[in-house]
């Protein structure tokens, strides 16, 4: 992009400075700080100039937006031409309690649902089993069965909002329930939008909410991408997703690099079932955090677009343009929330999301300040809500598409993370590809690397957490928090025990029959869950059929 | 206090798959001298007992985020106290709200460690309760 002989002047000219203007002020005002790191613990100069950029190629490397390699962006227009979906993440006790927070928060204003949901539901018991004892609706809403759906989405327009579900081992079932409470309101399937986390490897790296075995974990993923391909053309049948890693502690680079390969990975599978990339390479979806490093954020994701849309076309010859398009949800950091003082966590939460909004996200969640403590209150959740409409409608950043182009820093740090996912990928070729990484604890322990690094810089003050390790207060906090219905729990006991009461048993015993043969087969699963969960079966008697053909998987234990 | 280095249980208990501060705990008591034994996740109550028996440790560490704790830090409590391993200290962390710390010193609980806490104030505490 820069002519030869420019920058060579340029090298002088820089050689000078450094020398004369530079060593003056250095001599008089010492920095701060022997080494700048980033939130990820890279070092950063202290000046960028065309000279850390010069082999930078405009068409190559940057393109215009909605085309190769869409490093600025899918759409040509961006937030010009529509605003991300404000999804926030919500969930907690009964179907009851979060459809009044949908209401809610649509009524202020969000346009898209997100479903959080509790412990058992995530691993696949039902309320009432035993391994639930003290999880239900902690930390998201009990769905146990099409009844508990039913009522999460009442009144809820499913044929014009779409809907985000962070559900993972039991994606298909929870997938099908969904589709199920539709199809009873007579809304057909062709005409849902929204997507299912469905990301089995990211729980084997990091959130660790995996229940089988790696493959026929993958076997069940692969389902849903053929089914979908089919039947949901406007659903996401997976987000691949590494904000769950980088909460685990992993670094930026690591974070992009891990979830990358995952995604790499599911379109492996994909192929090996016999699917064609672009029949199912246009509904994967990816998933990333928002953390505290402003600059660090916005590279990596015009990264990933760049990586992403080089791998389909090159690597796997995608030829649809709409399987090169890295299309991409946010999140803000929760683990940068801090308990201490938590209406500091609004600001951070601002600047995070802020990132997200310049590094071209699709849509977006922003935490809420009390969420170090409890989940969110209707207070803390509405401010979270209204920072994405005050960085939209106020903050003038949308008028244009990739704003920080062109920045020597920025550029520098996209060039910068693509490298270091490169390394990444070929230390995870080396292992053997991405399963057998995960059973060598490779992620594992390069998370946990990279988590006890930041610990140990905050500990030893290298880092500073305003309010936990300096400006350190000892008020007691005043900000209200959630309370949920006391009789929840018995609430959605007793609605357990009369949808098993009332359904048609033997016609249960039949589709969990016939899970069972699929299961152990080679067959679609997708078609026997619905039936499954149109019968009234429960989430826990469906995975249980697969639990036993699968068997469960328990992981190396890593420090 | 002797010579004999500080055995250590950082248990998982319940099905919360949150595992970034049992890890760091368990590596800060490791490099501060102690042993560690880390269970790994979804660990039941008759678990955790059973391995803080089986390992004769000092100290239980016990780790959740998932609200479960009023739930199963009793009974784990209850369970250490059939196996006779009344002198153990026991420790927990996570995301524990400040209304439920009476009650969880109550039953035995010495310390609970909040978001935020710096490693080695639980050093610190493990290093003078364990005599």
């Amino acid at each position: 992009m820069f002519d030869q002989e420019k920058l060579k002047s340029l090298q002088e000219r820089r050689a000078q400075w450094e020398e004369t203007t530079l060593q003056k002020t250095l001599d008089r005002f010492p920095e701060r700080m022997e080494s700048f790191l980033t939130t990820s613990g890279t070092p950063v100069e202290r000046l960028y100039t065309p000279l850390d950029v010069a082999d930078l190629d405009y068409e190559r490397d940057l393109g215009f937006p909605g085309e190769y390699p869409f490093t600025r962006g899918v759409h040509a227009t961006m937030h010009r031409g529509r605003l991300w979906t404000m999804r926030m993440f919500a969930g907690f006790g009964t179907a009851e309690e979060t459809n009044a927070r949908y209401k809610y928060l649509l009524e202020h204003g969000e346009t898209g649902l997100s479903v959080a949901f509790d412990m058992p539901t995530l691993y696949g018991y039902d309320t009432d089993d035993p391994h639930a004892l003290g999880e239900f609706g902690k930390c998201g809403v009990a769905v146990s069965s099409l009844a508990d759906m039913e009522i999460l989405f009442d009144g809820i327009p499913v044929d014009q909002v779409t809907t985000s579900m962070t559900i993972n081992s039991p994606a298909a079932v929870i997938w099908a329930m969904y589709i199920a409470m539709a199809e009873k309101r007579g809304i057909p399937m062709h005409l849902l939008g929204g997507t299912i986390q469905n990301d089995i490897l990211k729980e084997f790296i990091a959130q660790k909410e995996f229940i089988f075995p790696p493959a026929p974990s993958m076997r069940l993923v692969v389902d849903t991408f053929e089914f979908g391909s089919r039947y949901l053309p406007r659903w996401n049948t997976i987000s691949i997703s590494g904000y769950h890693i980088r909460e685990a502690g992993s670094t930026a680079a690591q974070e992009l690099a891990f979830t990358l390969a995952d995604g790499l990975e599911y379109v492996r599978w994909g192929l090996a079932r016999g699917l064609d990339v672009d029949e199912f390479a246009p509904r994967l979806s990816f998933f990333f955090n928002s953390h505290n490093d402003f600059f660090e954020e916005i590279a990596k994701f015009r990264a990933a677009r760049r990586i992403w849309a080089r791998e389909m076309r090159q690597t796997f010859g995608a030829k649809d343009p709409r399987s090169w398009l890295l299309r991409f949800h946010t999140q803000t950091a929760g683990c940068s929330l801090t308990a201490q003082q938590p209406e500091n966590n609004i600001v951070r939460t601002t600047w995070q999301a802020l990132a997200a909004v310049l590094g071209g996200t699709q849509s977006l969640h922003t935490n809420s300040m009390d969420e170090a403590l409890a989940l969110p209150s209707e207070y803390a959740v509405k401010i979270a809500l209204r920072t994405q409409q005050l960085i939209a409608h106020e903050s003038g950043v949308v008028n244009t598409v990739d704003p920080l182009a062109g920045s020597y820093f920025v550029e520098a740090q996209t060039n910068r993370l693509e490298r270091e996912v490169y390394d990444y990928f070929r230390q995870i070729e080396a292992l053997g590809g991405v399963i057998p990484a995960i059973e060598k604890g490779f992620f594992q322990r390069e998370i946990a690397e990279s988590a006890y690094r930041y610990q140990m810089e905050i500990d030893t003050h290298k880092r500073t957490i305003v309010g936990v390790n300096e400006y350190v207060e000892d008020e007691p906090i005043r900000i209200p928090l959630l309370e949920m219905d006391p009789q929840g729990y018995e609430r959605q006991v007793a609605r357990l025990e009369r949808v098993r009461r009332e359904r048609d048993n033997e016609r249960v015993g039949a589709t969990l029959e016939a899970l069972r043969q699929a299961a152990r087969g080679s067959d679609n699963t997708m078609p026997y869950i619905l039936d499954c969960v149109r019968a009234y079966a429960t989430l826990g008697e469906i995975m249980g059929v697969f639990r036993q053909v699968f068997g469960e998987y328990r992981e190396p234990t890593i420090i | 206090m002797s010579d004999k280095k500080i055995r250590v249980l950082i248990a998982k208990p319940g099905l919360d798959g949150h595992d970034r501060g049992a890890k760091v705990i368990a590596r800060a008591l490791r490099d501060a001298g102690m042993e560690v034994i880390y269970t790994g996740i979804r660990q039941t109550p008759e678990m955790i007992a059973e391995a803080a028996l089986q390992e004769d440790v000092d100290v239980v560490g016990m780790s959740i985020l998932s609200g479960a704790h009023m739930a199963l830090f009793p009974k784990v409590m209850d369970l250490l106290r059939q196996n006779g391993l009344d002198d153990v200290l026991v420790v927990a962390g996570g995301i524990i709200p400040d209304e439920d710390v009476p009650a969880l010193r109550q039953m035995g609980i010495q310390g609970i460690f909040g978001p935020g806490t710096p490693t080695d104030q639980i050093v610190n505490f493990i290093r003078e309760k364990v005599r």
